[in-house]
């Protein structure tokens, strides 16, 4: 029994940057991924909820890049990256964040970042001349740094750096690749209040700027961010459209057993 | 975000994790010393320390090319001996054949070490963990029964020099004090080679890997070119020490591609400093100046080697090798 | 009986012999392996002494047997202690201080037996009774103390098996082979238990170099070419899995064995004497790491991985 997965209602004529569409993964006799299908379009925070289990994160995993998918197509920018490696993802724009902070500890926020930058500032076989040298990489940096909020800890170890200072840098190194599209995994993974505060006033800094894929399960700053959401719900996205006409979709409330999602008088 | 003034870059961090600075007056003095060692010895008469400090500086060679890929790569490469012996292999076979100059005879040893290293890192690099380790050691020793068996050339014999490698220019090589500075030259430049590699983009590149090799290649890295491009100079590296081995002792013998062998360039690099520039000197300083002096005093020095390595790993609890990772659990 | 059928007969049971020796070593070092994560290199260094405490002890006695039993015990003994004052305190340490640790250890231990018995190989003589052939099938004669080899090593195995399905012991042990945490959460007395499993590994490396020993030679160093086929062993068969090592072990001692026998014939018949002369038993010996190579190659984690 196939469900249609609906058009948005918010008309829009603009290519998708990402078009993902019948992809399927099992996992043994495990179905996590159902022919799912969903696009997000350019310039625009498209957020992918779900209940636990419903298969976000290995979604998630197969669109980076870190899984291969059984069947289906993940289109980027209008090439056909289903089997391309994640690295080479990477270098055409389409970057992800972890959910659990994975970044390089022992190392400052600054050569956390300058590495990101790094990357696809051309070859690293470079041998002899000193990389401290080039300043144009650590200034771009430390533009990095500012836009996530960390320009103060620059010099900070990034192991010493608090739990949400680290989620800050673990955008900041996706961000520094300059990405086409940034793959955020709960970006407010364990945060308290007043840390998730500060990154939803850094995703709404990002926004335009930066097409952006959502993955959160912090409902409040999903309707107040997403431009539209697609519900994921056993491997397989059901509805997708503007916060509002999620929040009333029948099989969305029933798939959360309409409790989770705001009402209109609290978004 | 509120206004927060921004870190310059002209404000200097003090150095990382990254940074390895050679300390240039430091290290013109370590070189003086021992450019002054011949002399010296020669003076005192104890000419026997110019040979021991020759042993030193070539194995100090092929552990700083092990420290590359281990200490500063994170891959634990149980068959880095294999590289070595190679090395010493070439310049045997070659002299045997006819070969004597050391300007065709040395570069082969670099190639022969460096296109082993890619064959063997090409294969090997596609495993992590203590899967990489075994099978690093699995082909040192393919090739170590490969030399038992060719008895062409010695087989398990061995080879035995006729002389040593000729290098022309009027340095004769035979003289003892001769191949000491020209053996110290060759440190001295391979040191500084590796020192600006550090410092350079590749050499950031290759501790990030050791870091954290996921993120590495989440943010657009390919880690296994990168990986393998380091994996193969240290082979280079490792076939020179090789050369350089077998002019020094005259005989080669596929004792030197053995598990044995390739366990003790791990401990100098372990003794040295994991990660550490001058850990390969250090270490093969150490541990050949501990051998000279424990057998001096007993024919079971073995004994009195593994008690005093044993000491040391014990009583460093923050791990002498707390730096790697491929070989680490994870 | 052919000549041809005759050989590979003689070889298949050469190889079954090898492997369940190799089992013996191989169990104990995916079990060190598996449950504590750690790399011992040290383990071929058990075998030695097994063997040397074992040719004492039935020199001293006259008697195979109880030199065996005297052996296994004695290096249990060894074992045990060696975990108790010095291994138990690399288990959380990297595998690179292990590395140099065990290495250490092996140097010891070299250094430690050429000390108390000397340079040269000592004698470990099989039972008298099984020094003779045995007729198995007719025009097919085999060496009676190869077959109790065989016969020891299937007895062994099959204790093991027992020990590690039926027995408490053996449940603390799968549960501390897959999971180590969990098992430490659910109450399992981790130390008693590691040293436990460490004392039976010793023991196994006794018995295969108690058995070994009449047929390959008793001296210093006799544990290191050993020990790198039993690293092979428990690549290939999957690390912490003793189904793994078992499996692992009849195929590289089969593949070892044949291979070294079969391989320089085959050279010689097909190729003529001057390239089999170099050539086979070379290929002979690397045999065993090129199917390492293969087997990692399709299966990253071996055969059989224990789940970590």
């Amino acid at each position: 029994m196939r469900t249609t997965t609906n058009a948005h209602p918010v008309a829009d004529a603009a290519a998708p940057l990402l078009h993902v569409d019948g992809l399927v993964k099992r996992f043994g006799g495990l179905v996590a991924t159902d022919r799912a299908a969903l696009h997000v379009l350019p310039g625009e925070l498209h957020a992918l909820i779900g209940p636990n289990g419903a298969g976000k994160t290995t979604l998630i995993h197969q669109i980076s890049g870190a899984l291969a998918p059984d069947a289906g197509r993940i289109v980027f920018g209008g090439e056909d990256v289903t089997r391309v490696p994640m690295p080479r993802r990477v270098l055409r724009g389409l970057v992800r964040s972890y959910q659990i902070t994975s970044v390089f500890a022992r190392l400052s926020v600054r050569d956390n970042l300058a590495l990101a930058v790094q990357a696809r500032q051309g070859s690293s076989l470079r041998f002899w001349r000193p990389a401290r040298a080039e300043t144009d990489r650590y200034a771009e940096a430390d533009a990095v740094a500012e836009r996530v909020g960390l320009a103060a800890r620059l010099h900070a170890l990034a192991g010493a750096l608090a739990h949400g200072e680290q989620r800050q840098l673990e955008v900041g190194l996706a961000l520094a690749t300059s990405p086409r599209l940034l793959l955020l995994d709960e970006p407010m993974a364990g945060m308290g209040p007043d840390e998730s505060e500060r990154m939803l006033a850094l995703l709404q800094s990002l926004r335009g700027a930066t097409t952006m894929l959502l993955v959160e399960h912090d409902m409040d700053a999903v309707f107040r961010l997403a431009d539209r959401i697609s519900v994921l719900v056993a491997g397989r996205v059901i509805a997708c459209g503007a916060p509002g006409h999620i929040r009333n979709h029948p099989e969305v409330r029933r798939a959360y057993l309409g409790d989770e999602l705001p009402t209109e008088t609290e978004a | 975000m509120q206004p927060v003034p921004s870190a310059s870059t002209t404000t200097t961090a003090s150095p990382g994790l990254l940074d390895h600075p050679l300390h240039p007056w430091r290290s013109l003095a370590v070189l003086l010393l021992l450019a002054a060692l011949p002399p010296v010895a020669s003076a005192l008469g104890e000419d026997f320390y110019v040979g021991l400090a020759t042993r030193i500086l070539i194995f100090a060679l092929a552990a700083t090319s092990l420290n590359l890929i281990l200490g500063f790569g994170g891959m634990v490469s149980f068959g880095h001996a294999a590289f070595v012996g190679l090395g010493a292999y070439v310049v045997g076979i070659l002299m045997q054949e006819g070969v004597t100059s050391a300007w065709i005879a040395w570069p082969a040893a670099i190639a022969a070490g460096a296109l082993f290293a890619l064959a063997v890192g090409a294969v090997s690099l596609r495993t992590r963990g203590v899967y990489f380790i075994m099978i690093t050691l699995a082909f040192a020793q393919m090739l170590y029964y490969l030399m038992v068996s060719w008895k062409t050339w010695g087989g398990d014999d061995g080879l035995t020099l006729p002389g040593r490698s000729v290098l022309g220019a009027g340095v004769d090589l035979a003289l003892d004090d001769r191949f000491y500075y020209v053996v110290l030259g060759l440190f001295a430049l391979v040191f500084v080679g590796v020192q600006r590699l550090l410092d350079a983009r590749f050499g950031h590149v290759l501790q990030a890997l050791r870091e954290n090799e996921t993120r590495m290649g989440a943010i657009g890295f390919p880690v296994y070119r990168y990986q393998l491009v380091a994996f193969t100079l240290a082979g280079g590296l490792a076939g020179l020490a090789g050369a350089l081995l077998a002019n020094q002792s005259g005989f080669v013998s596929p004792a030197l591609l053995q598990w044995n062998q390739s366990g003790l360039l791990l401990v100098m690099v372990i003794l040295g400093g994991v990660g550490h520039l001058w850990g390969g000197f250090v270490g093969a300083a150490v541990f050949l100046l501990l051998e000279e002096v424990l057998s001096a005093y007993t024919i079971h020095w073995q004994f009195a080697l593994g008690a005093v390595l044993l000491a040391v790993v014990l009583a460093a609890p923050r791990g002498l090798a707390g730096l790697s990772r491929r070989g680490a659990r994870s | 009986m052919t000549g041809a059928g005759v050989l590979v007969l003689e070889q298949s049971l050469n190889g079954l012999q090898f492997g369940l020796m190799l089992f013996l070593l191989a169990a104990g070092l995916t079990l060190v392996f598996g449950i504590m994560d750690m790399i011992n290199l040290a383990h071929g260094s058990l075998y030695m002494v097994g063997a040397y405490l074992i040719a004492t002890a039935a020199a001293a006695s006259g008697s195979f047997w109880i030199g065996l039993l005297a052996g296994v015990a004695g290096t249990a003994l060894v074992g045990m202690l060696l975990e108790v004052t010095v291994l138990r305190r690399l288990y959380r340490r990297d595998h690179l201080s292990q590395v140099l640790g065990t290495f250490a250890i092996l140097l010891m231990a070299n250094e430690g037996v050429r000390m108390l018995w000397g340079s040269q190989p000592i004698a470990l003589n099989p039972p008298a009774s099984l020094a003779g052939p045995v007729e198995l099938l007719p025009g097919f004669s085999y060496p009676a103390y190869r077959l109790l080899i065989i016969g020891v090593g299937l007895a062994v195995a099959a204790l093991l098996y027992v020990l590690v399905t039926r027995t408490r012991l053996g449940m603390q042990v799968r549960a501390g082979a897959s999971n180590r945490e969990m098992a430490r959460a659910m109450g399992v007395d981790v130390r008693r238990l590691f040293t436990a499993v460490f004392g039976l590994g010793a023991a196994l490396c006794a018995v295969a170099g108690g058995m070994l020993g009449p047929l390959l030679a008793v001296q210093v160093g006799m544990g290191e070419s050993i020990l790198i086929l039993a690293f092979v062993v428990i690549v290939i068969g999957g690390i912490g899995s003793i189904r793994g090592a078992l499996f692992g072990a009849l195929l590289v001692g089969v593949v070892d064995t044949a291979g070294r026998a079969l391989i320089p014939l085959a050279f010689d018949r097909w190729l003529g004497a001057d390239a089999a002369a170099g050539a086979g038993p070379a290929l002979a010996s690397i045999l065993i790491y090129l199917l390492m190579a293969a087997v990692l190659f399709w299966k990253p984690r071996g055969l059989f991985p224990a789940h970590g």
